[in-house]
């Protein structure tokens, strides 16, 4: 075991797959010489040489293409965006070009397409953006957003090990922040499958990234006053663990879907329709969100924490449930 | 109004054998007859649905770059590039039955026109957002290069096209990166109803080239030697390890942007004018010249070609149509592949 970051599992993750399979590529804007903006990828030019680590010019469309091209050729490739937030200018890339090959011809797709995502850390409109809807909403794409170090790097080694192009959201605000015992021999942690995080009885809090945290702090809170949260991780959104999803929804029969998202058109909303759907006759309550409102991510302090979905305001929602 | 110029090639280089003269006005015909079935005869006759789109006048361009590709090489066709798939090897039948949405056809159903691609034939073809073929590329040229067998990828694009931002970063990442990727853009002088001058304010596109740091030359697209030459002569420089090149081929789209539009927009004397330069009369003309085939052997092509399509169309119709509920398979590349398994 080795205890390691949520950013140092990714590194592991992503240095072990390359030394496993030479096939293993990566591309990026500083991400050779200089590490990566978060130095995800530090020391990996040195080992792995200029090949295989590709320093690029300011391009996330001709980084993304040309990942594509990459693939098409056998190559596995790996693309840091700086930001999740410049992926829209490699949108073109992924939506039209990246996730329709497969349907249209037949060929694999292996590319991964990885960065950091998410707020909490003074970013600004253009630093913290939750944007994985854009990309969940796009059939032939896989979305994918660990919440713990040990998924991170599992999930980044399947990313890299899957066929079809997976979007990878890290979590800035946990890069650092989270520390976790690591187990030494090779693992992976599957697409699709979501995870129970804490087992409770009254209300099934289903979330994913950053907001896992934030809703295990609320179940410690409210256990407190005697109300027990089950905390569900869907880890992977596109495809996500519906059956996770239910099992839980059924059992508690009152349910929460937090994320740090915008609200309309978010993962909640087809968390929502879904339970609905299936699980209608063992519903206690409405189906309850609780989301960033409908803004761009602000900046000042004071702005940001009002945007932001916390613990407390988990509390407060499931306290008001538990009451219905 | 659009140029009616002349356009001075660079002296030639190449000199391609009788044989390959003669295959290229197999090529220019088959293309030229194929395109006109489908556009008059398929679609007209309601079997083919959907866009048409051709690439009369331009037939020369693809022919002639795809001539001078090596094994291992790949090509990225344009949707008027149909010469480009039958170069590279795939069947007249496939190519008819993709267009007739059949299920026994190199889409199934699922992309219409000539949007095909097999990499084993080393074609990836185009995505109706043009452009997007650029990057994509550029990383086949990355891949190629650092294989090091001097093999290279040729992408097709329209002049309307190089107005778009991925063109411009695919253009600078293969120049820094020095990949062996020639950029052959068929300036056919209009982007749907738009003229070249509306779309850019240089006189050429060839100076884009330089721009990036990479040669650029202006062709004569309707001259099929002269775009062999160009693309063998950037083959050659890519080849060798000295980077990508831009080529720019011009002709004039002797055709609508899609089957349903007359092109009233193109002045009637600069269609004469362009008619005058027909690729398939100049190739014959030059042919005849040279006493590599008379008058009767290439009547006899055109035969032969007449009858290629005849049975092509005939055995892509006799395909049946998709399933409706096949719809949602093959979405994901994995294990128990869809797409590996016999067409459904």
């Amino acid at each position: 075991m080795a205890l390691l970051t949520y950013l140092e599992a990714i590194r592991h993750g992503i240095w072990e797959e390359m030394e496993r399979d030479p096939s293993v590529l990566l591309m990026g804007e500083d991400i050779g010489a200089y590490g990566g903006a978060f130095k995800v990828t530090a020391g990996m030019l040195e080992k792995f040489g200029e090949a295989r680590v590709i320093d690029t010019p300011i391009c996330e469309s001709a980084i993304v293409g040309a990942a594509i091209g990459a693939a098409l050729m056998g190559m596995r490739p790996v693309v840091e965006m700086q930001f999740m937030d410049f992926i829209a200018s490699g949108f073109d890339q992924i939506v039209n070009m990246a996730a329709k090959l497969h349907y249209r011809w037949g060929p694999a797709v292996p590319i991964v397409i990885r960065g950091p995502s998410g707020a909490g850390v003074h970013g600004g409109p253009y630093h913290s953006q939750s944007n994985e809807m854009w990309f969940v909403h796009t059939p032939g794409l896989k979305v994918v957003a660990p919440a713990t170090a040990y998924d991170a790097k599992g999930l980044i080694k399947a990313a890299i090990r899957d066929d079809n192009p997976v979007i990878f959201y890290e979590h800035k605000f946990l890069y650092r922040r989270i520390k976790e015992e690591i187990p030494e021999q090779d693992y992976v942690v599957p697409i699709g499958k979501g995870v129970v995080r804490r087992e409770g009885t009254d209300i099934a809090v289903i979330t994913y990234g950053a907001m896992v945290w934030t809703a295990l702090d609320a179940a410690r809170e409210l256990e407190k006053e005697g109300l027990s949260l089950e905390v569900v991780d869907l880890r992977s959104l596109l495809p996500y663990d519906e059956e996770t999803v239910l099992a839980s929804a059924r059992k508690c029969g009152k349910v929460i879907l937090l994320h740090e998202d915008t609200r309309t058109g978010g993962m909640a909303g087809e968390l929502a329709a879904l339970i609905a759907e299936k699980a209608f006759e063992d519903l206690d309550g409405p189906i309850v969100r609780v989301t960033a409102p409908d803004t761009p991510v602000p900046f000042a302090p004071p702005l940001e924490e009002y945007f932001l979905p916390n613990a407390a305001k988990l509390a407060e929602a499931a306290r008001k449930l538990a009451a219905y | 109004m659009g140029s009616t110029k002349t356009v001075k090639s660079s002296p030639r280089k190449a000199s391609p054998d009788a044989a390959t003269l003669e295959r290229m006005l197999y090529y220019l015909k088959l293309t030229r007859e194929s395109e006109s079935r489908i556009e008059n005869v398929l679609y007209r006759q309601g079997k083919i649905v959907g866009g048409v789109y051709v690439g009369r006048g331009q037939e020369a361009i693809g022919v002639g770059a795809s001539l001078t590709m090596r094994p291992g090489d790949v090509t990225f066709p344009c949707h008027r590039d149909f010469s480009v798939f039958l170069i590279r090897g795939f069947t007249l039948a496939d190519i008819f039955a993709n267009w007739l949405g059949r299920a026994d056809s190199p889409n199934r159903g699922r992309d219409n026109t000539i949007h095909i691609g097999d990499m084993k034939l080393g074609i990836i073809p185009i995505i109706s957002p043009l452009g997007a073929t650029l990057p994509v590329a550029c990383g086949v040229g990355l891949v190629l290069k650092q294989r090091g067998k001097g093999n290279v990828a040729l992408v097709h694009f329209g002049e309307g096209t190089t107005s778009l931002g991925h063109v411009h970063e695919a253009m600078n990442f293969a120049a820094v990166g020095k990949l062996p990727v020639i950029f052959i853009c068929n300036n056919n002088q209009y982007a749907y109803s738009t003229p070249v001058e509306k779309q850019f304010a240089v006189k050429s596109l060839a100076v884009r080239g330089p721009a990036y740091g990479m040669p650029g030359e202006r062709v004569d697209g309707t001259d099929v030697l002269a775009v062999y030459d160009a693309v063998e002569r950037a083959g050659a420089h890519a080849r060798a390890g000295k980077g990508p090149s831009f080529l720019e081929c011009v002709t004039l789209r002797m055709a609508g942007h899609s089957a349903h539009d007359a092109a009233e927009y193109v002045p009637e004397k600069l269609k004469q004018a362009w008619a005058k330069k027909d690729p398939i009369q100049r190739l014959e003309n030059l042919l005849l010249s040279r006493k590599v085939m008379t008058k009767q052997q290439i009547e006899e092509l055109g035969t032969q070609v007449s009858g290629e399509i005849d049975r092509a169309i005939a055995e892509a119709e006799a395909r049946p149509l998709p399933r409706g509920e096949d719809a949602v398979q093959g979405v994901y590349c994995g294990p128990d592949c869809w797409w590996e398994k016999p067409c459904p």
